[in-house]
């Protein structure tokens, strides 16, 4: 068991330290995601007090896009050099593979939520201190990531390279989109736990869903 | 082509079209007008036939998928492709049927509701299919790929389902025939069921054969270039 740890750390540090020493990955996710922010605000006319379903809507669009940005760069590194058939050569099992890609994937979406999320309540004068939103945030950043690390594997290979991503990886993850747009307002508006424990519940089953389908598909799709 | 098969595909061609012509005459002739939609009720008649195909058409995708993963023998690929591509366009045509059928009876087209929701959802996801195949580099690989999406796109269809219908239960929509489905209405329907799953069964059994023989001839082909 600690050996499967070991080497999904593995692939996962080395693709962190790739990230810290260029830097270059989170920063432009990032910038985007906040340029999307403020493209919301002039679109939506953003004021401060806005209603709850709005603006929840608007926090989980930056978040999805963003992400659809990122996925995209999180098997096309693995393009260059030949550096994908140099990770199967490695004695492991293909899915050790897929779950070091998918840390990777976790953090960096991580990542761009701890920025877009305080910018995006500070814009809507919302309180800053949100424990469940944080739960949340996490818990759909685990859908995202498995959907994403797997379909942006298939999508390298394809002619249409960045386009295929987000036609494959959007209407996948529909469910979560509902269910955290919709647990997000409550959260917002500051009300009691009532519904939103069903849509969590949802978010959770979609997330176990999909790690267990897409640790036993991965093989299938990086085999030469 | 084998006498036998021949035989077969012709068989079932004559059974379709015998149960095709039947359903049209019940459902424009036999089964008396609705009480409160009138007429338009008479798309529901093929309306949930061709949703229903739509379903089973994934499904087999779906099985499909999952057997040529396993066995890695393109007939099996062949059929979950032939499968989707059938698919798509009952999908499409339920949602094409749905919105003439709603405008009438609802005043709009579209609403966000579970079933609507999820035929739009599966629809996308299937289109994904098709376009992973043909944007792959080779068809080995569309073909694998294609599986995959089979595969991770239809277990997305119930979590749709139930996150849509959730989201949705505060707003029902539902449409209700007064006084209940009577039995002409009901044998209606099993008709028209029974006559478009036929015409599924039909076209999935030709367009199979006909991928079959394409990647026959392809490796016939290849075989004389190698050479």
């Amino acid at each position: 068991m600690n050996e499967i740890f070991t080497r999904i750390f593995a692939i996962f540090w080395k693709d962190m330290l790739i990230e810290i020493r260029s830097k270059e990955f989170v920063f432009s996710v990032l910038v985007f995601a906040i340029l999307e922010l403020v493209i919301f605000s002039f679109a939506f006319s953003i004021r401060a007090n806005m209603a709850d379903m709005a603006a929840s809507g608007i926090l989980w669009v930056a978040l999805t896009f963003g992400g659809v940005i990122g996925f995209n760069r999180i098997f096309a590194v693995e393009k260059e050099n030949a550096r994908l058939e140099g990770l199967m050569l490695c004695p492991v099992d293909r899915s050790i593979i897929y779950w070091g890609k998918l840390a990777g994937s976790f953090i960096f979406m991580l990542a761009v939520a701890v920025v877009v999320t305080p910018i995006f309540l500070i814009l809507f004068n919302l309180p800053l201190l949100l424990p469940r939103l944080a739960l949340i945030i996490v818990l759909a950043i685990i859908g995202f990531a498995a959907v994403g690390t797997l379909f942006s594997a298939v999508a390298i290979n394809t002619r249409a390279r960045d386009i295929m991503l987000p036609i494959l990886f959007l209407p996948i993850i529909v469910p979560v989109i509902v269910a955290a747009v919709k647990a997000t307002a409550p959260v917002l508006a500051g009300k009691a736990w009532g519904d939103i424990l069903t849509w969590l519940q949802i978010i959770i089953a979609f997330d176990i869903i999909y790690l267990v389908v897409a640790t036993l598909v991965f093989e299938f799709v990086i085999e030469e | 082509m084998s006498n036998k098969r021949a035989l077969r595909d012709n068989a079932l061609l004559g059974l379709g079209l015998v149960l095709m012509v039947a359903a049209l005459y019940m459902v424009f002739v036999y089964v008396p007008t609705e009480k409160n939609m009138g007429i338009v009720q008479r798309i529901f008649y093929f309306h949930v036939p061709i949703a229903w195909v739509s379903l089973l058409s994934f499904f087999i995708t779906f099985i499909f998928s999952i057997l040529y993963l396993w066995k890695r023998e393109m007939k099996w690929d062949s059929v979950a492709c032939a499968s989707a591509e059938i698919g798509v366009v009952f999908t499409t045509l339920v949602l094409i049927t749905g919105p003439i059928w709603a405008k009438p009876v609802w005043g709009i087209w579209w609403t966000w509701d579970a079933r609507l929701s999820t035929s739009l959802v599966l629809w996308l996801i299937y289109v994904a299919y098709l376009l992973i195949r043909s944007f792959a580099t080779e068809p080995a690989r569309g073909a694998r790929y294609g599986a995959v999406i089979g595969i991770v796109g239809f277990i997305d269809v119930p979590l749709v389902f139930l996150a849509v219908n959730l989201w949705r239960t505060q707003h029902p929509t539902t449409i209700v025939f007064e006084g209940g489905v009577t039995v002409p209405m009901l044998l209606t329907l099993i008709v028209c069921i029974v006559a478009f799953t036929t015409l599924y069964i039909i076209l999935l059994v030709q367009s199979a054969n006909l991928k079959i023989m394409d990647a026959d001839i392809k490796h016939l082909k290849g075989m004389i270039q190698a050479e």
